[in-house]
């Protein structure tokens, strides 16, 4: 009988292309749909801040360099990545994240808190050649990042499409992004006080690449780097967590 | 070629060509500094090219009445050479990246040459390059022989494998310029998908046409899968890149998809690639050109439905399986696992069936490396999908995942099963396609084959090894209960085999360039004075129809 259908079927080419959309579509639906619905699906972190200017032009630098392929952004809920690596990931921690950059392939180790471990000299020495302080790594060097001016002129709008997209920037914020990714990178500036005010007074305002005139896309980058896993305390409040959450002095 | 063409099809080539150029001009007008000025003059070039070919041949001499009852094959000819090219390109940066891995300091003080921008031209090289030419070109070629009619069309099978080719090339010069999603098989940017879709919808509409014109009562098998394949890869393409441009002047966009949902619609998207792109697609020319070379018919027809609606139905659950013990929620993972694990009775399904068409023709497996080509990408297509079920199971993935595992388990079924039944079935349908007797050398076709084999083997042993080591060396626990190695004790552990790894690929590459060279002096070689058997379709009944 099952036959005797599909010899009816297949002799209509408007009915298999039914079908198969019909075949295909459920997997689909189920999987994704209630994600948008069940509300467990995102944990709730009063916390949660949004990424600085400086910081979200870093993640793009972070996106266009192809990072993700060797660094993944997601510590599983297995015992040695949460020893290794620090408490597990939480789904609200990568709200504001478009695209997600959880990874899955870590030829380098998971960077989802590693903003606070190194100083942003060490960043800088190891993205300008990692062996100088890694001697076995085999990670590639980023000397061009140092000698990339950052282009700023267009962050506003990259944050009003964040902001159509539903992540919360103020108006204020888009339309000071540009001075506020300068002023990050520039302490000691009027540009730079403006960043306290706007993201909190814990932002991390430093000459990141160690030059206070020029703002880089180094500065960009190892700003991104110093502020994962720090966006929220999420993690270190709501799961096992075997250190304290890092110090952002540190 | 452009003798095909009637002389007003020929100014409707111009006219879309000029189209063509003036959408590339305007994206150079709004793009200018920004990279999407680069490609706004990329698209105006590839264009300008179309157009200077299409006039320098307007006034060619006409073709004649009878067209129709003829195979339109010129299509399928440029779309095999362009295969063939993008094989060449996409394996050579597979090599180089792989190169880099074991020798990070082969690349310029540049951007555009480090392991990060070159990766993703490997991957659309060799999946979106050779693989889809390949696919274009071989569904050309079986719904015309299959259907015992002409294409559908004059000028749309040139509109989408031309249009296909430059989205080919805006994404692979985006990446090296700097422009990316980040989206795994997805990397290209909002005006490139938006391009992507009018050439696929065309391509369906086109597929469907001919279909429609078939002078046998039922679609024959390869058609169903080249027809999912067309199908949900459109729903795949438009579904995962729903994105906001910051503007319509610049190159970069923002997914609509945040966080946790852009997890699973990236692997929704991104393991279905695998389903529908990788299987579906080659399943189709494995169900024309296994038989037809083995000259036996497919061993079963309820195997062949059974597989067929599995694969669709069962696939597109499958992609969680890629966020084990992440923060995706553990009813999707699992969700993902079971029908995973399901996933291995329609495969086996389908690559038993292909085996067992070979009975009665194995004396040919062994004399004709042609052959051999597909049965060995059918063996493949059966060991990668066991593996495939096998890692998503969440304690097994608890090991492999993030490790080279995965890459050898994706090498494994691209090296083994895509490009070798992709070159089985070349070799099937060059000479028939030039109305050559054979290939230009047996032999040659017998070197590639083991240098095919070779390759792809030391790449998986390699990848295996260096997987399952960096799986435990990240797990291993001391008497004292920490973590026995740092993670720069186990990259060290890996140098060996990212070495062999590259050797591998660089064995694949130079089969690939051994089929290069056999294709081309089979093209030039001299055609039979008469066609061995007529290879034409039914004529119309009614003429005119």
């Amino acid at each position: 009988m099952p036959e005797i259908f599909h010899r009816k079927l297949e002799r209509s080419a408007i009915g298999l292309v039914i079908a198969i959309i019909a075949a295909a579509s459920v997997g689909g639906i189920v999987e994704i749909a209630p994600l948008f619905t069940i509300d467990e699906t995102v944990e709730e972190a009063p916390d949660m801040r949004m990424y600085t200017p400086l910081e979200l032009a870093g993640r793009n630098i972070y996106v266009r360099e192809g990072c993700y392929a060797c660094h993944s952004q997601m510590i599983r809920t297995l015992r040695d990545e949460v020893e290794r690596y620090g408490p597990y990931s939480l789904a609200v921690e990568s709200k504001y994240d478009r695209p997600m950059l959880w990874g899955s392939k870590r030829t380098g180790p998971d960077l989802a808190r590693v903003g606070g471990k190194y100083s942003d000299f060490w960043h800088v020495a190891h993205l300008t050649n990692p062996r100088d302080v890694v001697p076995e790594s085999n990670m590639p060097a980023y000397r061009w990042l140092a000698r990339t001016s950052l282009k700023m002129e267009d962050l506003p709008l990259h944050l009003a499409a964040q902001k159509a997209l539903g992540v919360p920037y103020t108006d204020e914020m888009v339309e000071n992004a540009a001075r506020d990714a300068y002023g990050q990178a520039t302490p000691d500036t009027d540009f730079a006080a403006g960043v306290a005010t706007r993201y909190g007074d814990e932002t991390q305002v430093s000459a990141f690449d160690g030059v206070k005139t020029d703002v880089t896309e180094m500065d960009a980058l190892v700003a991104y780097l110093q502020i994962l896993g720090r966006l929220t305390g999420a993690a270190y409040e709501n799961t096992a967590a075997p250190e304290g959450k890092p110090n952002p002095e540190g | 070629m452009i003798r095909q063409l009637t002389s007003s099809e020929r100014q409707n080539a111009a006219v879309i060509a000029i189209a063509v150029a003036i959408v590339g001009l305007a994206m150079a007008a709004v793009g200018r500094t920004d990279v999407l000025g680069v490609h706004g003059v990329m698209v105006m070039l590839f264009a300008g090219a179309v157009l200077f070919y299409v006039l320098s041949g307007l006034y060619q001499p006409e073709p004649t009445e009878d067209r129709e009852t003829s195979y339109y094959d010129d299509p399928i000819k440029v779309g095999i050479v362009l295969s063939m090219a993008w094989a060449v390109f996409g394996m050579f940066m597979g090599v180089w990246v792989a190169a880099q891995l074991a020798w990070p300091n082969l690349a310029f003080d540049a951007g555009w040459s480090s392991f990060g921008r070159l990766r993703p031209t490997h991957t659309t090289g060799v999946i979106f390059g050779f693989g889809g030419n390949a696919l274009i070109a071989t569904s050309f070629h079986v719904v015309q022989r299959t259907s015992r009619a002409r294409l559908a069309g004059q000028l749309s099978p040139w509109f989408v494998l031309l249009g296909y080719n430059l989205f080919c090339l805006l994404a692979v010069s985006g990446y090296l310029i700097g422009v990316t999603q980040s989206k795994e098989y997805a990397e290209a940017e909002w005006y490139a998908d938006i391009w992507l879709v009018i050439v696929w919808v065309t391509y369906f509409i086109l597929y469907l046409r001919t279909i429609a014109r078939r002078k046998e009562p039922h679609i024959y098998v390869a058609n169903w899968y080249f027809m999912a394949f067309i199908l949900v890869v459109a729903i795949l393409h438009i579904v995962n890149n729903l994105a906001l441009p910051i503007s319509w002047g610049h190159a970069k966009s923002y997914t609509v998809w945040p966080g946790v949902q852009d997890a699973m619609v990236q692997w929704w998207y991104g393991h279905n690639a695998v389903a529908f792109f990788l299987t579906a697609g080659f399943l189709g020319m494995l169900y024309y050109y296994l038989p037809v070379r083995a000259q036996r018919p497919i061993f079963s027809y309820r195997l062949s439905i059974l597989s067929f609606w599995g694969i669709t139905f069962f696939y597109m659950w499958a992609g969680s399986h890629h966020l084990h013990y992440t923060a995706l929620p553990h009813w999707v993972q699992t969700l993902g696992m079971t029908f995973s694990v399901m996933l291995l009775v329609p495969s086996w399904a389908s690559a038993g069936n292909a085996l067992l068409t070979l009975n009665g023709a194995w004396h040919r497996v062994r004399d004709d490396a042609t052959l051999r080509f597909m049965m060995a990408a059918a063996v493949f297509y059966g060991i990668s999908t066991f593996e495939g079920s096998f890692l998503a199971i969440r304690p097994v993935n608890s090991l492999s995942h993030y490790t080279d595992w995965t890459v050898g388990h994706v090498h494994a079924g691209a090296l083994g099963w895509v490009a070798l039944i992709t070159f089985g079935s070349l070799y099937t349908l060059v000479p028939s396609l030039w109305k050559r007797e054979r290939m230009y050398s047996a032999a040659l076709v017998e070197v590639h084959f083991w240098l095919a084999i070779a390759g792809t083997l030391i790449y998986v042993f390699a990848m295996w090894n260096s997987g399952i080591i960096q799986g435990l060396m990240w797990r291993t626990y001391t008497e004292e209960g920490a973590l026995a190695y740092s993670f720069v004790d186990s990259l060290v552990a890996m140098y060996p085999y990212y070495i062999a790894r590259a050797f591998g690929g660089l064995l694949f590459l130079i089969g690939a360039v051994v089929g290069c060279y056999n294709i081309w002096m089979t093209v030039r070689s001299a055609p039979l004075a008469a066609p061995l058997n007529a290879d034409v379709p039914i004529a119309p009944a009614v003429a005119g129809e």
